[in-house]
């Protein structure tokens, strides 16, 4: 894979094919913890590291796998590497590991991953494979961060806080803005107006961009003939 | 399929689930001696709440005693009670239990009584209150819970166990007045039990290996 093919894939996983913005895949696990930065961080970078992961094992093993069991197989692999790094949140990053609780195991569940393997590391070579999940996976973990951080903002004036379930060190209170804040935005409802929020400005961006393009287009037509 | 393919599907399902079993068992094995390390870690800093200002000598985790239910401890679960000793001699309990009368759900508490019957620390492990609300008689989130250190059963006597709105001696919390209330009614029926078998607690020392029968 050439440089620039690279660039274009970081592109869609970040933008054109963001697992949650356009796919709107992965929805349960991002709508439920996103209440803070953190949760939003830990979660996102689990569910990058499965990906990478099970895109490179299905990817390695694509030559040997019928068409008609490479489901099972998938959630196999899935299943086992997720059992993996919720063993390894457990030995590294206990705090973390009890405020996201279920949402780890469930990380099986998240559809963002099987698609992936089912759409792209099943017909391409590992290292390609490799790209896709991590491209993918930032998508998406920047997604979850960026819902968590809004949600955090606007529900406890706070920005960053319990980073320490992080580094396991002292407590960190974050940057606090302001004490208490706006509930519902920590409620399950926040998470579904922060993801239409979220999905709209991705939207209202594209737009102005492709009328940027039109408009552009015709001006640079006329210009050789002025 | 034909036989063979179906042979061929089942011999790759079972090399694949080989090695996948093989590599969550690698990771268990790397990983084993941390989590162990980390729950127990867990369940000390946990008890920390309630043993401040404390002397003790004793390995409190190592302790613990099981009170199954039916018990009139809150809670219809089984409770779990560590104890706490200085030279042999009794220092205080921590009760582990839950109010069941939350507003969403049952409160897991950790109540920590001296032996002359004064609540040590009153501590929130486990709830799912609403946040922002109910969730400020955490420890991290506000004070609440450290009103009730020094009180006993005398101190307020058990009708003044209740929050201010009730007549109460305790505070509450602006907007959520059921989980003040399920905390408060859980340490004082706590203090009430220990008030009542507090012997019996301590005595249980003896039989320490066979303490769940010895419970029964």
């Amino acid at each position: 894979m050439t440089s620039s093919g690279i660039i274009e894939r970081f592109k869609a996983g970040l933008w054109h094919e963001n697992p949650g913005l356009v796919q709107l895949l992965g929805l349960c696990p991002l709508l439920a913890v996103t209440t803070n930065f953190v949760n939003g961080l830990g979660l996102g970078v689990a569910t990058l590291g499965v990906l990478m992961a099970s895109n490179a094992l299905v990817s390695a093993t694509r030559r040997w796998i019928r068409a008609e069991i490479r489901i099972p197989i998938y959630v196999l692999i899935i299943a086992s590497l997720v059992t993996c790094i919720e063993l390894m949140f457990k030995a590294w990053f206990p705090a973390l590991d009890r405020s996201l609780g279920i949402f780890i195991p469930l990380i099986v569940t998240n559809c963002a991953i099987v698609a992936r393997a089912e759409v792209y590391a099943s017909r391409n070579p590992v290292g390609a494979s490799i790209v896709d999940g991590l491209v993918m996976g930032t998508g998406f973990a920047m997604l979850l961060m960026c819902i968590g951080a809004f949600r955090e903002l606007l529900g406890q004036g706070s920005l960053f806080s319990q980073l320490d379930m992080l580094t396991g060190g002292e407590p960190i209170r974050g940057i606090v803005i302001t004490d208490g804040g706006w509930l519902l935005a920590i409620l399950p409802p926040g998470a579904f107006f922060s993801l239409a929020l979220a999905i709209a400005a991705k939207n209202a961006v594209d737009r102005r961009r492709r009328e940027k393009r039109r408009s552009a287009m015709p001006r640079r037509a006329r210009t050789p003939q002025a | 399929m034909t036989d063979s393919a179906v042979i061929k599907s089942g011999v790759t399902l079972a090399v694949i689930a080989a090695l996948c079993t093989a590599m969550v068992a690698l990771t268990y094995r790397f990983t084993e001696q941390r989590i162990a390390a980390n729950e127990q870690a867990w369940l000390e800093r946990s008890l920390q709440p309630a043993l401040s200002g404390l002397f003790y000598d004793s390995g409190v985790t190592e302790s613990q005693l099981i009170v199954p239910p039916p018990h009139e401890l809150p809670g219809s679960e089984a409770a779990i009670v560590y104890r706490v000793y200085a030279e042999a001699a009794p220092v205080a309990a921590l009760f582990v239990v839950s109010a069941r009368d939350g507003y969403a759900g049952p409160i897991r508490l950790l109540i920590g009584i001296e032996v002359g019957g004064v609540v040590t620390g009153v501590h929130v492990l486990d709830h799912s209150e609403t946040p922002g609300l109910g969730d400020r008689v955490e420890t991290s989130k506000s004070d609440w819970a450290q009103q009730f250190n020094g009180h006993s059963l005398t101190n307020p006597d058990p009708a003044g166990w209740r929050i201010k709105r009730d007549g109460g001696q305790f505070d509450q919390l602006t907007g959520a007045s059921v989980t003040p209330r399920a905390i408060i009614k859980a340490t004082r029926d706590t203090l009430l039990y220990f008030s009542t078998h507090s012997d019996q607690i301590f005595a249980e020392v003896v039989a320490e290996t066979d303490e769940g029968e010895q419970a029964q």
